[in-house]
């Protein structure tokens, strides 16, 4: 090589001689076919996005999607178990430690809860009594009216662009559309989609979910709805400047019923408890946050209400 | 097995494993993306094309098991294969940072394009939730879970001989 030419040029030169038709063709007919195929795959998703935002449920994008949901099943239930000891051994651990911690505070918890039990069994027989005399026609009251079906929790979607489960429980167990769902501690969501063998449940935390409701306290009534701050905090919306709502007051579903027209959630499942309360002189309501019940970042199973026909009630 | 046959069981295993296993898991508010980082990995190793086609069946898959919007996840894990396989296919060849960056790249990306996707089709979500709460704590987590799976990914599918202008250029060197 010359002491004049750099390495580069030199290279350069060689690719210069090279004979150039042959590997140029080449090069753009592989740009022309990487160009190709990733602008076919960009068009099918956004039809495949067209459709299946635009298409209700029972339509042939959604069947496709359901059947390739059921084939899936399998594998995410064979995941689920394989996981499982790893989540419960560290559920262990973590439910051990809250335990100590917590066991002084439910003790004194239980004392009260107990003396109440009773004040409310009392008073409980004698709404039942007045309820008689009256006649008085309500909607579908929570356990009594629906039937439960449990189902464990197989995945959910990724990012926060969705607050949504879904459970091993479809219409093949009795899973219903826009059947409530609870946990042990609260009301969790919805459901608002339907397989045959899994459902896919919104929760209350989404932003689309919204749920009425009243102060078990005051019966302050409003409307549930994913709270401003960060995390799983609630707000009761819509709740009048009048009405009276304190810290510490628990939150359920209202249930109410209007003509043929009723909440999609039965009266009285226990939603969370209120953590703050304000209000303003320009705002026309309330301000109050709802500390939710149910733990919504650890579910791990499940119950599914669909009410019961007037032949199994 | 084929290289193609292995890349198709990983993702297929990845998408799995995340939405039922990585899904619930919340570390500070975010969760690692398992499908994300294999499709980056087989795309710094295979190129462009089979980015995008990976994402595309991982994206898919995704969309199905969560009964989610059909297409979104795929269109998301589409482009974001592609844009990685065309940085391994150019400036990313052969560079130790090419998975860490393009793994913290396009975690930021996915997120911000899922936002806008989300929010064109009116599933409204909060801004400070879907980039603060979520997507800061990722990017580390993401990097974290990057080493293993790229080793993983190696192991399995192997990278394409390099043919064509590369060899011509070293014989004129020599």
């Amino acid at each position: 090589m010359p002491r004049n030419r750099t390495a580069r040029t030199a290279v350069l030169g060689v690719s210069v001689r090279r004979p150039a038709t042959g590997q140029s063709t080449s090069r753009t007919s592989t740009a022309l076919r990487r160009r190709v195929i990733v602008g076919v795959l960009v068009v099918v998703a956004l039809v495949l996005v067209t459709l299946s935002f635009r298409e209700t449920n029972g339509g042939p994008v959604t069947s496709v999607q359901n059947a390739g949901a059921a084939a899936l099943h399998p594998f995410e239930i064979a995941a689920t178990r394989v996981a499982r000891p790893f989540h419960d051994a560290y559920s262990w651990f973590d439910g051990l430690l809250q335990a100590r911690s917590d066991q002084k505070k439910f003790r004194a918890e239980n004392e009260r809860l107990r003396q109440q039990l009773l004040q409310n069994e009392f008073a409980a027989n004698e709404v039942k009594q007045l309820k008689a005399l009256l006649d008085f026609r309500e909607g579908p009251t929570f356990p009594g009216d629906y039937n439960s079906i449990s189902a464990s929790v197989i995945s959910r979607p990724a990012g926060a662009f969705a607050q949504a489960i879904i459970v091993s429980a479809g219409s093949a167990d009795g899973v219903e559309l826009n059947a409530p769902v609870v946990n042990g501690d609260g009301l969790i969501g919805l459901v608002t989609r339907v397989t045959s063998l899994a459902s896919r449940v919104t929760l209350l935390t989404d932003e689309q979910s919204a749920v009425s409701a009243l102060d078990a306290k005051t019966d302050a009534a409003g409307v549930v709805g994913q709270g401003p701050g960060l995390g799983s905090t609630l707000e009761l919306d819509l709740v009048s400047k009048d009405k009276k709502v304190s810290v510490g007051d628990t939150v359920v579903t209202a249930g109410w019923r209007s003509a043929k027209l009723s909440s999609l959630y039965p009266k009285g499942i226990p939603i969370g408890v209120v953590t703050s309360v304000g209000q303003t002189d320009t705002d026309l309501y309330k301000q109050v946050q709802v500390q939710p019940f149910a733990d919504f970042s650890a579910l791990d199973a499940v119950i599914v209400l669909v009410r019961k026909t007037e032949t199994t009630r | 097995m084929s290289n193609a046959a292995r890349a198709a069981v990983l993702v297929l295993l990845a998408a799995i494993v995340q939405v039922s296993i990585l899904a619930p898991v919340s570390i500070l508010g975010g969760t690692p993306d398992a499908l994300l980082i294999i499709i980056i990995c087989l795309a710094l190793l295979r190129g462009s094309v089979a980015g995008a086609v990976a994402g595309f069946t991982g994206g898919l898959l995704v969309d199905i098991a969560t009964l989610g919007t059909l297409g979104v996840t795929a269109l998301l894990l589409t482009v974001a294969g592609y844009w990685a396989g065309r940085y391994g296919e150019t400036t990313g060849r052969g560079r130790a940072h090419a998975v860490p960056l393009t793994v913290a790249v396009m975690t930021v990306l996915v997120a911000l394009g899922g936002l806008g996707l989300h929010y064109m089709l009116g599933e409204s979500v909060s801004a400070h939730r879907a980039v603060v709460t979520t997507l800061l704590p990722a990017i580390p987590l993401n990097l974290f879970v990057a080493w293993p799976l790229n080793r993983l990914c190696r192991a399995l599918v192997h990278q394409p001989p390099a043919t064509g202008q590369r060899s011509i250029e070293v014989q004129a060197l020599v």
